[in-house]
């Protein structure tokens, strides 16, 4: 009888796991599918306004650039505090805690905070504001990853630097983050593919443009919320462009992903 | 020099808890006059966007019921209804809603009527804003997405920590954290296009539901919880695992009687977790839910939950409307906080 159960379980458990990967297989097959069809060079060469997608690509790229400019050197610099200046302090761990709750905030919120206070004010939509939004989505990621990875670096290093009578600033720059590089970097990437993927925060931030543009006070073209607004449309000819932008942004997200895992993999 | 740098990466740590405690007051500032018009009301009130004919009579019963306060109020209410006014339709009074007077029994609550004291010949409308189909849809559809997604979630990462040979577990293991990558509006696309026509094929109803919406969130959450699950299964000492095998034990049973009791507190958190997500969900909902202000008296009925209310009319609103999404949002990320919170301070906490 035990036995019998035993068999049951490992089976159901099993059918679980396929039916699962059925599901997730079925979403990348349709997405390839779509996608590959409706993809050809003149999508790269024009403009929304044209059934292109250039504008589009480019300008979710320069969003997400700005945002891990804006948000890595902040987040970098408090994951470097609460790692090595905070010698284990509450108020560190409360930091520590709350940065984590704050990378599950729900992304919409976000938007509606970045709308308060940058548009409202500038009175219409524009890149920065899309930009600010990504980069406070990024900041409690890379606080996490950066906290992790000094955590990882021996000891001993921070003790040869101090023992040369270096200060601890240059300690950290010099040796501790120089050690814990490849890491922070993997980090980062890997937060780059997680906001360079969002709409909800760019809906009414950044808006969409239909037009090439790299003025980030404008309206500025998003990919996520031109194939957001594409998708839901009668023309199928648009629906197709959605298809394609949304197969080569998951194509984009899957390899950011994957070199990130095989730039840990080739460190270890 | 060493100073300043100790400075600066101190300061940067606070911007956290000034980032998150500016969220919530502006969303505060923001929402503040939806919070005054409807008070709690907002939370229990299923009518969004609806005009309200206030008539003579109730609002002369209301002035003698509410005198006092009516005095003390009057300076706000005046605002307020400056405020109303321009966020009434034109077309407001044909949209009388079925049980008026219900309706208005509930407003007085609200101190609407009590605005009526100064031009008390005149017959008024005003629009009321209410949350409560938004949040109910919200809770629904994550109570769905959980219900399908918990028990495949725990079969997947059974299956990867205990069940299959490493040699399987490795490669699906690693496509189920690739998955968890992918953007969420693929989801949303794929459930508008594919899922959703089938799952109406098969129980009937439109292709856009309260159920199609929790099942594509249950799927986008899956891969989520899988992988977070499997890692804290995977931190069961081998010791306890072969002691449990040594005595005679299944496979089932060291699952059931030892891994679980072990990585409780882990699990349990993961889903916590992945319900946080499901929560605030906006582009795989946005969708499939339909958006549509009424109740699902079926699962197969369209809906509307929080997010995607933000997500489609927050662009083109002004005025009360753009106050009552701000109330909607800080609703949202104050029950988001607070799930997430206790799950990280409660189970999630981490040994050091």
């Amino acid at each position: 009888m035990r036995l019998v159960i035993n068999k049951i379980v490992l089976l159901l458990s099993t059918i679980s796991a396929l039916i699962g990967l059925g599901f997730l297989f079925w979403i990348l097959v349709t997405l390839t599918v779509k996608g590959i069809g409706a993809i050809d060079l003149h999508i790269f060469t024009h403009d929304l306004v044209n059934n292109g997608l250039r504008n589009l690509l480019v300008g979710q790229f320069v969003l997400a650039l700005i945002a891990v400019i804006v948000g890595v050197p902040i987040g970098m610099i408090a994951g470097i505090y609460l790692q090595e200046y905070s010698f284990g302090n509450k108020y560190a761990e409360f930091i520590r805690n709350l940065s984590d709750v704050m990378m599950s905030a729900p992304s919409i919120v976000i938007g509606t905070f970045v709308y308060a206070v940058i548009v409202n004010p500038v009175g219409h939509q524009n890149g920065w504001a899309g930009a600010i939004a990504l980069a406070i989505m990024m900041i409690p990621i890379v606080v996490r990853t950066t906290d992790d990875m000094l955590g990882l670096v021996p000891r001993e290093l921070r003790e040869a630097g101090v023992a040369i009578g270096a200060p601890k600033y240059k300690v950290i720059v010099n040796i501790i983050i120089k050690a814990a590089k490849v890491g922070i970097m993997t980090g980062i990437l890997l937060a780059f593919a997680r906001i360079v993927g969002e709409t909800a925060p760019l809906l009414f931030t950044s808006g969409n443009s239909q037009y090439f543009t790299l003025n980030l006070n404008e309206v500025f073209p998003s990919l996520t919320v031109a194939i957001y607004n594409l998708a839901t449309m009668p023309d199928e000819n648009l629906v197709k462009i959605a298809w394609a932008g949304a197969f080569i942004l998951t194509l984009f997200v899957l390899i950011i992903n994957l070199f990130g895992r095989y730039l840990i993999k080739d460190k270890k | 020099m060493e100073a300043l740098f100790r400075k600066v990466s101190s300061f940067s740590a606070t911007t956290i808890l000034i980032l998150l405690s500016a969220i919530f007051v502006v969303l505060f500032i923001y929402a503040k006059p939806a919070i005054k018009e409807f008070g709690f009301n907002f939370i229990t009130d299923p009518r969004w966007d609806v005009s309200v004919t206030l008539k003579n009579k109730t609002a002369a019963q209301k002035t003698d019921n509410t005198a006092n306060s009516a005095v003390a109020n009057v300076g706000n209410n005046q605002a307020q209804q400056n405020m109303d006014s321009d966020a009434i339709p034109q077309d407001s009074e044909d949209i009388d809603i079925p049980q008026d007077n219900d309706d208005i029994a509930i407003s007085q609550d609200d101190d609407l009527g009590i605005a009526q004291d100064d031009d008390l010949g005149k017959s008024n409308t005003k629009t009321v804003y209410g949350g409560l189909i938004p949040i109910v849809g919200t809770v629904l559809s994550t109570i769905l997405a959980m219900f399908f997604a918990v028990p495949i979630a725990m079969g997947i990462s059974v299956f990867l920590a205990e069940v299959a040979p490493s040699f399987i577990s490795k490669p699906v293991g690693m496509a189920i954290e690739l998955l968890a990558a992918i953007p969420s509006i693929i989801y949303g696309m794929w459930g508008l296009f594919y899922f959703g026509p089938l799952v109406a094929k098969t129980f009937g109803g439109s292709s856009v539901s309260l159920l199609v919406a929790g099942m594509v969130l249950a799927v986008m959450i899956i891969p989520f919880m899988a992988s977070l699950t499997r890692d804290s299964m995977n931190t069961t000492p081998n010791v306890l695992k072969e002691s449990a095998y040594a005595m005679g034990a299944t496979k089932f049973e060291v699952i059931k009687d030892v891994i679980f009791p072990y990585a409780k507190k882990g699990i349990i958190g993961s889903i916590i977790l992945a319900l946080g997500r499901a929560l605030g969900e906006t582009m795989a909902v946005a969708f499939v839910i339909g958006g549509v202000f009424s109740f699902p008296d079926k699962l197969t009925d369209p809906t509307v939950s929080i997010p995607v209310v933000l997500a489609n009319s927050f662009a083109e609103s002004s005025g009360m409307s753009l106050n009552a999404l701000f109330y909607l949002a800080l609703i949202l990320f104050v029950i988001s906080f607070a799930i997430i919170s206790f799950a990280k301070f409660y189970f999630l906490r981490e040994k050091k």
